[in-house]
């Protein structure tokens, strides 16, 4: 198989290329996707190849155009919608909450939408609190939706192209810090099944459960936590409805420690999800209390050093990890 | 029109204040002391020092992602803007909000705002409480023409309508929004136009001119003060620079930009014009005014560049009441 790097904006692209040669039905809305090719130039060629009735250029209706892709979704589109930053999604949280994510079970499992919101999140770039949110949770707790957010350039391809082909409303959260990054993908088609964790590096002391840009961070803390003979393993969940629990468990019952990091606010976050499935399904097998690494519970603030306080860091990694393996 | 000359100097000066506060922010941003994103207002003066002139200290703004010439315009500190976009203690929000997000309740400025549209249902908010408290202030609305798109303007406008509410929706037709021209994502002709549906009028303005803008804003305000209801003013006006600093701007044709920035169109220096021919100012006095502004920006940048960080405590302050 012919592997190249490429970055994570580019693999984004070719999924969506892909898709939409393979599928006319597919179609994109949103702000700057058209004409510019995206404010972050995720979906850069995509108007010249398939014209402005398949990328289509909104004006600044997020209500309006994510509800107008459910309506396509009914009927027999495949859009894909993009929500320049994921704090925007409030505007469009009625289209996406009451009326894509229960049309199906609603209407006695009748209705199909399939959709894909594409949208970004995350902080460390100085954005303040209204660009630089991880709302991956609200959509977690909603039935009938599904959830994914892909840390490298390989998952986001794999998993984008699984999130179109899937017939229910898909919340696709990349990271904005992430788009610059590179990885290896195939040339060749591939895809990802939806539900499943990716084990990004294998240990046996201790689990490290981490999500998004936060698999990075983890990953880095487990390679220093090695100089210190700490053998970490990290799973990226991928997906994170529907869980991927058994992987998870499997890994805990080998390790007996758990640490979930998650960029999105401590209390009611995904940290404390896992932590609660985890300690129904392995309890015997856990050794230390299950440790959270997460955003502070505030806003987030402007000033630089404020915003690497508030946010999960490698360091914190590394600290839970030694509070539970009990160096 | 009732504007003596001190109103006038003002008004002058505080154009010039915005247009160097701008140019230094273009500056620190490209220093990367500035962080996340700026909007510049360079090219816009007139609208907000149009319409802040006709309003009293007390009365009411919303302000938008491009909000340094709202809040210049309604009586902002320059040093205080100035330390929060380099994210100080010191700051208008002690280093937590940046660029898109000062307030200054004490002025009346509700605060910028990084949600497009986010500002008009809380000003519409801030003219029913005016209402109901019976304290005769008026709240002006600064939204973009990208804005209009969004719905909260037909149903924050309808209830203003409907209840009569001192509020005066004043949109900027700075001919972009974002990355794209605004024209093709209207249906109709002007952007006025929308006004109608709302109940309003809908009242056009050269968003170049201060004056015409003052003059349209101060008839608007009277009737809100006399109980007449909400007004919908559409400032036609153009954005001399990228949507943020550091925009490359390639859809926007080459050329463009220069036509207005010409003297005609210039709104600082048409203003500049009608002070020397017709209120008896003279280019010495125009021209110590754009250096005592270029000075006050100098002092602020150097007062926020001295200011000290926040206290990493604060980080857990200001969550609660
Ligand atoms: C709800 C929402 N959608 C999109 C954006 C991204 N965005 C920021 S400014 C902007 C364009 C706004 O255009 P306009 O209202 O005309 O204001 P201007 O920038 O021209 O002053 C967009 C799309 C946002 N901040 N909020
Ligand atoms: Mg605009």
């Amino acid at each position: 198989m012919a592997i190249r790097e490429i970055s994570y904006r580019d693999a984004i692209n070719e999924a969506l290329r892909e898709e939409m040669e393979r599928d006319p039905t597919v179609c994109i809305f949103g702000e700057d996707v058209g004409r510019y090719g995206g404010p972050f130039q995720v979906t850069r060629g995509l108007y010249e190849r398939f014209g402005e009735w398949r990328v289509r250029d909104t004006p600044i209706s997020e209500e309006g155009f994510t509800g107008m892709a459910v309506g396509a979704a009914m009927t027999g589109l495949r859009p894909v919608v993009e929500i320049m930053y994921n704090d925007f999604v409030t505007l469009a949280m009625d289209q996406i909450i009451n009326q894509a994510a229960k049309a199906r079970y609603m209407f006695g499992g009748k209705a199909r939408v399939p959709m894909v919101i594409r949208t970004q999140g995350g902080a460390g770039r100085g954005n303040a609190a209204q660009h630089s949110q991880s709302l991956e949770m609200w959509f977690v707790h909603i039935p009938g939706l599904i959830v994914i957010q892909p840390s490298t350039p390989y998952d986001a391809k794999g998993l984008l192209k699984s999130a179109i082909r899937n017939d229910n409303p898909v919340i696709f959260i990349e990271h904005k810090l992430l788009y610059i990054t590179t990885g290896p993908v195939p040339e060749e088609e591939y895809l990802i099944p939806i539900g499943v964790a990716d084990i990004k590096r294998a240990g046996d002391d201790v689990t490290i459960v981490a999500t998004s840009r936060m698999v990075h961070f983890a990953l880095q803390a487990a390679g220093e936590l090695e100089k210190e003979g700490i053998q970490a393993e990290v799973i990226d969940p991928r997906t994170l409805k529907p869980l991927d629990i058994e992987t998870i468990v499997r890994s805990v019952k080998k390790t007996g420690r758990l640490v979930v990091v998650n960029e999105g606010h401590l209390t009611g976050g995904f940290t404390a999800e896992v932590a609660a499935r985890v300690q129904r399904e392995a309890f015997d097998w856990l050794d230390a209390p299950i440790m959270q690494v997460a955003t502070e519970d505030v806003p987030i603030p402007y000033n630089r050093q404020l915003e690497w306080e508030a946010m999960p860091s490698a360091a914190d990694i590394i600290q839970a990890v030694k509070s539970v393996v009990y160096r | 029109m009732t504007l003596d000359r001190a109103k006038l100097a003002d008004m002058y000066y505080r154009m010039w204040l915005i247009r160097h506060f701008e140019a230094r922010a273009r500056w620190l941003f490209q220093q990367d002391l500035v962080r996340g994103s700026t909007h510049t207002y360079t090219g816009e003066e007139a609208v907000a020092v149009g319409a802040c002139a006709a309003l009293n200290r007390d009365d009411y703004i919303t302000s938008t992602h491009r909000g340094h010439g709202h809040c210049l315009a309604k009586g902002g500190d320059p040093r205080r803007m100035m330390a929060e976009l380099l994210g100080k203690a010191t700051g208008y929000c002690k280093g937590k909000g940046g660029s898109m997000h000062i307030a200054d309740l004490d002025l009346g400025i509700l605060g910028a705002n990084g949600i497009v549209g986010g500002g008009i249902a809380i000003a519409t908010g801030a003219a029913y409480s005016a209402k109901v408290r019976g304290t005769r202030q008026v709240v002006v609305c600064f939204f973009g023409d990208g804005a209009a798109n969004q719905g909260v303007l037909l149903e924050a406008g309808n209830m203003a309508a409907l209840w009569k509410l001192p509020v005066i929706y004043l949109c900027e037709e700075n001919q972009y929004a974002e990355f794209s021209p605004s024209r093709p994502f209207f249906a109709v002709e002007r952007l006025e136009q929308r006004a109608l549906g709302l109940g309003m009028e809908g009242i056009p303005v050269d968003g170049n001119d201060v004056l015409a803008v003052y003059e349209t804003v101060r008839q608007a305000v009277e009737r809100a003060r006399a109980g007449q209801g909400p007004s919908f003013i559409v400032a036609k006006t153009y954005r001399w620079e990228g949507h943020t600093v550091g925009d490359p701007l390639t859809y926007r044709p080459a050329g463009e930009a220069e036509q207005w920035k010409t003297p005609e169109r210039d709104p600082i220096a048409r203003f500049g014009k009608y002070l020397v021919e017709q209120a008896g100012f003279s280019p010495a006095e125009l021209e110590e005014m754009n250096q005592r502004a270029e000075a006050e920006i100098e002092a602020a940048v150097l007062f926020a560049m001295e200011s000290p960080e926040p206290a990493i405590a604060t980080l857990w302050e200001d969550v609660y009441a």
